[in-house]
């Protein structure tokens, strides 16, 4: 996934992968998101899918393979950690914080046989017990646009603070 | 007001915030330790200007003319090797005006240059400038007044690199007392040596750094606060309670100087080398291998201890290194007395096969760091203590003494390794200064 291709336009609005769509699509799972309705999140994702957030100040290419995250999940930790934070003892999400996604300057990177590279940036704020954690940085997808709905295969929210001032990251940036 | 402040020698007040009754079996720990901007101020001084602080692994700065800038112990430094191969640690404050003179966090550099007026340093710490005669004497060149500071003191134990602000400081082998033997632990584990992988976790606690010292060594939290990290491995198949899983190797011991370590059988896979049904039958074999390995460099009892037991270590003031699920080293250091940055790092072997790599990074974290399905509620239980002592005129102490009218050696879910830590701080705060 290569976020500084140049945009092509005909790339992007062609065939049915409309960056439109991909818009309403980015805003419906952010809807999910805000709403804390992660096992309906988590049904976005393909089987296999991965997502991860890379250590902060490593370049594009960083992989988990050789280097430490913060997040690096496979299809099947993905699904432990939505069920564990839906447990109440998930004490870092007990009581459970409020939380708004934002997405924007949404690009479609590549798309071959209807699989589409998404890039966007994002602003996450949660607040819980007086204190307002601000997240931000850009999501890097792969979505598997033949699927119907659409599935993502690959997320990865890669961080711009250069340490993590929040502390924790209990929810889902 | 604090009544440190209010006492003219606050020595005796320091030695107050413990009270250890050891007919009644009580040991209680003054909440205002956790809160007291005063009683901080006096650690900077007693404890971080005085213990010896890591800075960072040998692995960091592998090649000739690698740095590093780190703050430790409240000082911005510069870590580093010269073009001999030479470890250094400098104050990274410019001998002219003082600006930092290293602004990367890390790389490979012939030389450093401060930016501000120019002034330039070889990378074993001598002033480098070729002014113009005239300028400046004879003394910046040859007198050492123009080279950047060097800490007072820098030592290393197995690739452990370690620093001492106090120039009369005991070496590093004897502050480090019996620590060293769990360091070797660890540090025998690959015939190669062992590596700090990538660049590390960086990220804050909003509580006293006192409590992440006790929280890393605590076993008695595991199940209550964990239990969803429990429930993961009970469904991805590897809470496995059979053979290995020897609760004989539950104990806990004090190693001196405040440092103490808790060892214990575990449920979780241990990439050197405790494989689980969660890694996939690919790995069984290579896993086996390496377990065999350290049978045979080691013997039977040094071999499995190491590829079996869990080993949570402290070494005082703030450094832990937890073999554990994946081996990861943590340093943290207050902010101020509410608030604590934390540095933590994985460590495997050099040269680690590439597939054991992957499993040692996903077994990290799956239960270490702020994503990880512990941690993250680990620093929650922090914030909340500290939260707690909000309320602390009227409800003042903290209870650690769970284990002491045990008869015998305590064990890893007592809180004696949490004793030992407060006995050496009450022992440091009110030494003369």
């Amino acid at each position: 996934m290569n976020a500084d291709s140049p945009i092509a336009d005909d790339l992007a609005m062609s065939g049915s992968c409309t960056r439109a769509k991909v818009e309403n699509f980015l805003y419906h799972e952010a809807a999910l998101l805000d709403g804390w309705r992660i096992e309906e999140w988590f049904a976005l994702f393909a089987e296999g899918a991965t997502y991860e957030v890379p250590p902060t100040g490593d370049g594009d290419e960083t992989d988990p393979a050789t280097s430490l995250f913060y997040i690096a999940d496979d299809y099947v930790r993905l699904r432990e950690r939505v069920t564990r934070l839906l447990k109440k003892d998930a004490h870092s999400e007990f009581p459970r914080s409020r939380q708004r996604h934002m997405v924007s300057n949404v690009r479609v990177t590549a798309l071959v046989d209807g699989v589409a590279d998404v890039a966007c940036n994002f602003v996450t704020y949660r607040a819980r017990r007086g204190v307002v954690d601000t997240y931000y940085g850009q999501h890097l997808y792969r979505i598997d646009c033949n699927a119907a709905p659409w599935r993502i295969r690959s997320k990865r929210s890669v961080l711009d603070m250069d340490m993590l001032y929040p502390g924790k990251l209990s929810i889902i940036i | 007001m604090s009544i440190v402040a209010a006492l003219p020698d606050s020595s005796g007040a320091y030695a107050g915030m413990i009270r250890e009754d050891r007919e009644r079996h009580l040991f209680r720990v003054a909440r205002q330790a956790f809160t007291d901007e005063a009683v901080l101020e006096a650690e900077r001084r007693q404890i971080f200007d005085r213990c010896w602080l890591y800075i960072g692994h040998g692995s960091e700065i592998a090649g000739n003319c690698d740095f590093l800038t780190r703050s430790v112990g409240g000082r911005e430094l510069i870590f580093n090797r010269d073009r001999g191969g030479a470890v250094h640690a400098f104050l990274n404050t410019c001998p002219h005006r003082g600006a930092t003179v290293v602004r990367e966090s890390k790389g490979n550099a012939l030389s450093f240059r401060c930016f501000y007026h120019g002034w330039s340093f070889n990378v074993n710490g001598r002033f480098a400038s070729r002014f113009e005669e005239g300028n400046y004497g004879k003394d910046h060149y040859d007198g050492g007044c123009a080279d950047l500071v060097q800490v007072p003191r820098l030592e290393s134990y197995r690739d452990f690199w370690f620093i001492n602000f106090d120039r009369n400081a005991v070496p590093l082998p004897d502050y480090l007392a019996q620590a060293k033997e769990f360091i070797d632990l660890v540090a025998d584990q690959a015939e190669a040596g062992m590596e700090i992988i990538g660049s590390g976790q960086q990220y804050i606690i909003k509580a006293n750094w006192k409590l992440l010292a006790e929280n890393s060594v605590d076993a008695f939290h595991g199940l209550p606060t964990h239990s969803t990290y429990f429930d993961y491995l009970q469904n991805v198949g590897s809470l496995r309670m059979g053979k290995g899983f020897d609760a004989s190797a539950n104990r806990m011991t004090d190693l001196g100087n405040g440092h103490a370590v808790i060892e214990y059988g575990s449920p979780w896979g241990r990439p050197i080398a405790r494989w689980v049904p969660a890694w996939g039958e690919e790995t069984r074999d290579v896993v086996q291998r390496l377990r065999q390995g350290l049978i045979r460099r080691f013997g039977e009892v040094r071999g499995l201890r190491m590829a079996e037991t869990s080993r949570n270590m402290i070494i005082f003031p703030n450094l832990v290194i937890n073999d554990i699920m994946a081996i990861t080293v943590r340093t943290f250091y207050p902010e101020a007395a509410d608030r604590m940055a934390v540095s933590a790092w994985a460590l495997g072997p050099c040269g680690e096969d590439a597939a054991l790599r992957k499993l040692r990074l996903f077994n990290f974290l799956e239960f270490l760091g702020p994503g990880g399905f512990a941690t993250p509620d680990d620093q929650e239980a922090l914030e909340n203590c500290q939260r707690g002592y909000r309320n602390m005129r009227e409800a003042g102490w903290n209870d650690i003494s769970k284990g002491m009218p045990r008869a015998g050696a305590p064990r890893n879910d007592d809180e004696e390794q949490m004793r030992c830590f407060w006995r050496e701080w009450r022992r440091r705060m009110t030494a003369a200064a």
